[in-house]
């Protein structure tokens, strides 16, 4: 009877099992048996309504072993509220791109590798080709952040639906989806993108299949593991005996508490995702010119290294902060919402 | 150590060596679903292997005709054994652009890979080991964050990121280091370190942070065990406990993470190397891939993964030797 976090049947006569957390009255009996129960599934693994409710109920019963709960992280806040404001700005500047009065990214406005002057078009001044590099920068910025956006929602769902069913259905199906999900990780990830590239021809849909298929595993491997623990849990149990079906169990019972752990891991995943789209246009083997990517225009500027420094440094800088703000924001919805990264 | 397990030595050993037995058979079989994976990949091509030996004018019949002579024109899974069939005995094919063999060219080119993968990991090491002691030392002060937010500023440089600018700063501003170029390690190995050393850096940069947080929370679990605190209360320095009492048994995730990194840094050098033509596997690929040579990023694919399952394997194996704990855990 440890109590499920996440509310999810609606069904009449419903036991209280599956109700939040939060709704138990503090210091009644069956609470207390129940805290220490959740505290040793804990070890395992646990849920964001866990840990909110437990202070206070802790705070409610003297003489009850009190669970150890990790102080809630408040220092981190101001890099957080940075980070955000960083992707909001990336985000809505990519996405509003089309309607912004900037140049035309693929036509030359004025000498090449023209200093940064006055005019709008030209503050980060002109690249090799004379062409706008704010421009640039801000069209680039909607093809990488729509690529790993895509891609890792696209593998999110997969991963997970996959991971479920390995985690919830175990025998032959775990073991075949699992050694798939090995094979995967057994390819070095650059030289598997660059040979899907190299055959298939770089687009925008054959890029997307790469870097969707390179990230699966990672939320099929996620996935499983929150559900092996989840499906041990007693509201499981009790859903059963219920006497609801294995398929509505899995998807309407664990999937919704699996669902947190997988969807913190997306931001971090979306970095690497662009990281790798800025890997292969790096190598010339992204989406081809003259569509602008951030990669791309740090390939195209390393020949001029010497005299134009700002031809990489420009890109490098618009990576930099948008990988660390990712990652920022992935560490953050980890500490709160996968138990697993706390200890 | 071993005297409190319940079962007889015999059937631990018996249990253990079928465990050792399962590990590598699982590995054989991830190598060879990878290799499957390859050929079906390389089969999707648009352009044959026969159009590309023959170049643009040969005639479709002409394409037909060298197909036939290769048997590229057999099914895929035929096609896969006998690829399969030559790289158990060491033959990966013959390039039809190089006209070099794949085993030859990969043979040639892995020592730089190695090297260069090699000095990353220990420059990752040599950087996370510090921070995270030190950050152990004092959870949660001021140092500890500050070393995260470090370690964090350094996991959001990629080797792309990191190789031109790090070029402009320390080889064209600083003149410390030459721009590009390989001094092989045969020409003097200051020489040798001293084109690999930035390369090296520029991929070891990201591997930082796992390691330093690793060992930092492993070690700060070990810092509060009992016996560190009896250490301690025995009048033993800080430092002495750190290093002696509490740092072996906290490096066996670091190890194990260490050992996966290795395997992943010898598939992830491509960037580097093309970005300073170094001569390793990665421009081996990547040239390959330019000039659509299929036998050769097939070979070299394949092999690269086969290290890295091997690699995976060994470390899985290799944590069950160096702590007790999961030894008698695997055995009982």
């Amino acid at each position: 009877m440890s109590a499920g976090p996440v509310s999810t049947g609606k069904a009449a006569g419903e036991p209280e099992n599956s109700e939040p957390r939060s709704t138990v009255p503090a210091g009644a009996a069956p609470a207390s048996a129940r805290v220490s129960d959740a505290d040793q599934a804990r070890v395992a693994g646990g849920s964001l309504a866990q840990q909110v409710a437990a202070p206070s109920l802790a705070g409610g019963m003297s003489g009850v072993a009190s669970p150890v709960v990790p102080p809630l992280r408040k220092r981190r806040n101001v890099l957080l509220w940075l980070s955000l404001g960083w992707m909001a700005l990336v985000v809505l500047l990519a996405a509003l791109a089309p309607v912004l009065p900037l140049a035309d990214y693929s036509a030359p406005i004025g000498f090449p590798r023209a200093d940064p002057s006055g005019e709008l078009d030209q503050w980060l001044g002109l690249d090799n080709q004379g062409r706008s590099v704010l421009s640039r920068l801000i069209h680039g910025a909607q093809v990488s952040l729509l690529l790993g956006l895509l891609a890792g929602v696209i593998a999110t769902t997969i991963g997970t639906v996959l991971g479920l069913v390995a985690g919830y259905f175990r025998g032959r199906v775990e073991t075949a989806i699992m050694f798939l999900t090995d094979v995967l990780l057994a390819f070095p990830p650059l030289v598997l993108l660059l040979a899907i590239s190299s055959i298939l021809r770089p687009s925008f849909n054959t890029l997307l299949l790469g870097l969707t298929v390179l990230v699966i595993p990672s939320f099929v491997r996620i996935s499983r593991a929150q559900t092996l623990n989840w499906a041990a849990r007693d509201f499981v149990l009790a859903a059963r005996n219920m006497g609801f079906g294995r398929v509505r169990i899995a998807f309407r019972e664990v999937l919704p508490n699996v669902v947190p752990s997988v969807l913190a891991l997306l931001p971090t995943i979306v970095a690497a995702l662009i990281v790798a789209e800025g890997s292969l246009s790096f190598l010339g083997l992204g989406l081809p010119a003259p569509t602008p990517s951030w990669g791309g225009m740090i390939s195209d500027g390393k020949d001029f290294l010497r005299l134009d420094p700002q031809l990489i440094l420009i890109p490098a800088v618009a990576i930099f902060l948008t990988i660390f703000a990712l990652n920022q924001i992935g560490d953050y919805a980890r500490s709160r919402f996968d138990r697993t990264v706390q200890d | 150590m071993q005297r409190h397990v319940a079962t007889s030595p015999d059937l631990r050993e018996f249990r253990m060596s079928l465990f050792v037995l399962s590990r590598f058979l699982r590995a054989a079989l991830v190598v060879l679903a990878v290799t499957l994976l390859v050929v079906l990949l390389m089969s999707l091509s648009p352009g044959s292997v026969a159009a590309v030996i023959l170049g643009e004018q040969a005639t479709p019949e002409a394409i037909a005709e060298l197909e036939r002579e290769m048997g590229l024109d057999r099914p895929v899974i035929v096609q896969w054994f006998s690829w399969l069939g030559d790289a158990v005995t060491g033959d990966l094919g013959t390039s039809p652009i190089t006209f070099q063999e794949v085993s030859t060219a990969i043979g040639e080119r892995l020592p730089v890979t190695i090297e260069i993968a090699v000095l990353a990991l220990l420059m990752s090491l040599a950087m996370a080991i510090p921070l995270a002691t030190i950050a152990a030392r004092r959870p949660n002060s001021a140092t500890d964050r500050g070393i995260n937010g470090l370690t964090s500023v350094l996991l959001s440089i990629p080797a792309f990121v990191a190789a031109p600018v790090f070029v402009y700063f320390l080889a064209v501003q600083a003149d410390l280091f030459p721009v590009t170029g390989w001094v092989p390690i045969e020409d003097g190995l200051l020489d040798n370190l001293h084109t690999a050393f930035l390369p090296a850096l520029c991929v070891a940069l990201i591997e930082v942070a796992g390691f330093q947080r690793i060992l930092r929370a492993d070690l700060g679990t070990t810092l509060r065990e009992d016996y560190v605190e009896a250490a301690r209360a025995k009048g033993m320095s800080a430092r002495y406990v750190l290093w002696r009492h509490a740092f072996r048994p906290s490096s066996f995730s670091l190890l194990t993470v260490a050992g996966i990194s290795l395997g992943r840094l010898i598939g992830g050098t491509v960037i580097v190397e093309a970005f300073f033509s170094l001569p390793g596997l990665g421009q081996l690929v990547a040239v390959a891939i330019g000039s659509r040579d299929i036998i050769t990023v097939q070979g070299v694919v394949a092999f690269v993964a086969a290290v890295y399952v091997v690699l995976n394997t060994l470390v899985d194996l290799g944590y069950g030797f160096l702590d007790p704990r999961v030894r008698t855990a695997v055995a009982r």
